[in-house]
């Protein structure tokens, strides 16, 4: 028989820690603080938008863009938080998840051998997704010492004649890294002269501390360049209701329409109903579990450096990403032997890239209960570890 | 500060000065002298134990009363109100608009207290007119916590 498989697709690795991620599965006692999404239900008057267009029979099919009145109000959104204005009805789609409009905005603009700058640590889905779109990932090493946020001498060196999309991942999953408005400045110049579009992925955006978080689509000349994503997901606690949209220039988008109405027709509609109550009157919900986040985040990284923990502190999303470099041990390692001796489930830096060696991502979306019994067995472990050097 | 210290204790009241002080970035000097600041000036009321007395062998009842009277020449609505929380088994009092004028809460009683309450001292008393006693017969939700609710996490234990 012959290869039944694509060969891009059979040459894209699976996840180097699916095997850790079986154990802690399978380990009933251990207190996780792995997961990826908010400990929030999405809030009432959300779900019940939903389970009221369900009432009314709104079982159909949507445009293949999504509702309009949902395109309205996310343009709507974006004016009020960026000041920059998309037309409804050709530069927003609504896509399954943020990560659907990953996947289309790569293949519309991706040539085979059309280079991908990717900033690493960062979400795992970018580089399989350049690949598939037959695009060559390029990975910009972050690092710690610059809180790791993209500076212009890192973006400069992965630079080349086919360099031809730019992945912002900010704020960022896995470190909590933000993008401030300077920092973008500095980067804007070198995304023009060098001709570069941008994909933004700003599903975090809510979920920053410092501020209201900026976009790069506020610089004079990037809205037409920039690829902007994002989702319910992280704000609005709506992880399972798998809706995020895009907004682009309109030769982008069409292009981006064209792939999702072929390969998915349209996003669920219930879920886009409850979206646009979310929009409507979900502002206030976004701020009270932000402010919750943000009391966890600051006890967590308050307790990582109270016992000798090297942790940048992170303004976005829900996570702290310590350095865990001084026990000697690679990030797998340790992550297996806190999972064994002391029944706590992390993510090893590694699963988000070779540069992640030497850190861990701690989520903050858990109960304070949890987070405190967990972090006093991390504090044992740690404990046991410096007492042994 | 204060009123983020108290929106943090307000559903957890065994929260530790240092906890309080990580989030939210403070001085614990400066936590401990607001919240003390606090109870001198009784912003702070008390520290209670929100308890699910039906999964405990005490059978006894909850009960809101609505009182209606009639404010005396001299003594308005405070000074009854004065006489009526002054009972023991008065748990919360409340002036309110509409049909009525007070609300009793009575708290973990037996019927026949709440009953010897409401028939020897609530009533007799010179400006009620007339009360109306409610049984409580299952909580669901108090104080911001479903009373019931044992809460799974769900969530897959680990996910990018």
């Amino acid at each position: 028989m012959r290869n039944p498989l694509n060969q891009t697709i059979a040459g894209i690795q699976p996840s180097g820690i699916r095997k850790f991620f079986d154990i802690v599965s399978e380990m009933e006692d251990a207190i996780s603080l792995g997961v990826g999404e908010p400990d929030f239900d999405t809030p009432w008057h959300i779900r019940e938008e939903g389970i009221y267009s369900l009432e009314k029979g709104r079982t159909f099919y949507s445009s293949n863009s999504g509702l309009l009145e949902l395109r309205r109000e996310i343009v709507a959104y974006v004016q009020r938080n960026h000041g920059v204005s998309y037309d409804a009805k050709s530069e927003a789609m609504v896509t399954v998840g943020g990560s659907e409009a990953i996947d289309l905005a790569m293949r519309v603009m991706l040539d085979p051998g059309d280079e991908v700058l990717i900033p690493q640590p960062s979400y795992v889905s970018y580089l399989p997704c350049a690949v598939m779109a037959g695009g060559v990932p390029v990975s910009i090493e972050l690092s710690a010492e610059d809180d790791f946020r993209l500076t212009p001498e890192k973006l400069l060196q992965k630079i080349s004649p086919r360099t031809k999309l730019l992945v912002l991942p900010f704020p960022n999953n896995p470190t909590g890294a933000i993008m401030e408005y300077e920092d973008l400045e500095r980067i804007v110049p070198i995304i023009k002269e060098h001709d570069l579009f941008v994909l933004s992925d700003e599903i975090y955006s809510e979920l920053s501390y410092k501020g209201k978080a900026s976009s790069v689509i506020e610089f004079p000349g990037m809205r037409e360049r920039t690829v902007y994503i994002n989702g319910f997901s992280k704000a609005y606690a709506m992880t399972g209701w798998r809706l995020g949209y895009a907004c682009a220039p309109r030769e982008i988008l069409s292009a981006m329409l064209k792939l999702h109405q072929f390969a998915i027709m349209c996003a669920p509609t219930t879920s886009q109903y409850a979206a646009v109550e979310a929009l409507k009157h979900g502002e206030i919900d976004v701020a009270r579990m932000r402010e919750s986040y943000n009391e966890r985040r600051l006890y967590v990284v308050n307790r990582l450096r109270g016992m000798g923990m090297e942790c940048f502190e992170p303004f976005g999303a829900f996570y702290v990403f310590p350095s865990i470099r001084e026990f000697g041990m690679t990030s797998g390692e340790f992550a297996e032997r806190l999972l064994r001796e002391e029944k706590v489930a992390v993510v090893p830096g590694t699963a988000f890239g070779d540069c992640g060696e030497g850190f861990l991502r701690i989520s903050y979306a858990y109960s304070l209960r949890d987070l405190k019994k967990a972090l006093s067995r991390i504090e044992k472990f740690v404990g046991r570890l410096k007492g042994q050097s | 500060m204060r009123e983020k210290i108290l929106a943090l204790i307000e559903n957890n009241s065994r929260l530790t000065v240092p906890e309080i002080a990580a989030m939210l970035s403070a001085r614990e000097e400066d936590v401990a002298r607001e919240i003390e600041g606090m109870e001198d000036e009784h912003i702070i009321c008390g520290y209670h134990t929100m308890i699910n007395w039906d999964k405990t062998k005490d059978e006894r009842v909850d009960a809101l009363i609505e009182v209606k009277v009639t404010p005396q020449r001299g003594m308005g609505f405070d000074s009854i109100a004065e006489r009526i929380f002054q009972y023991e088994e008065v748990d919360s009092l409340f002036l309110m608009s509409g049909a009525f004028d007070f609300t009793v809460m009575i708290k973990g009683k037996t019927m026949k207290e709440v009953a010897n309450f409401v028939s020897m001292k609530l009533s007799p008393m010179e400006s009620v007119l007339s009360t109306a006693t409610h049984f409580v017969l299952k909580r669901y939700k108090d104080h911001g916590t479903i009373i019931d609710e044992v809460r799974e996490d769900e969530r897959m234990k680990v996910s990018l």
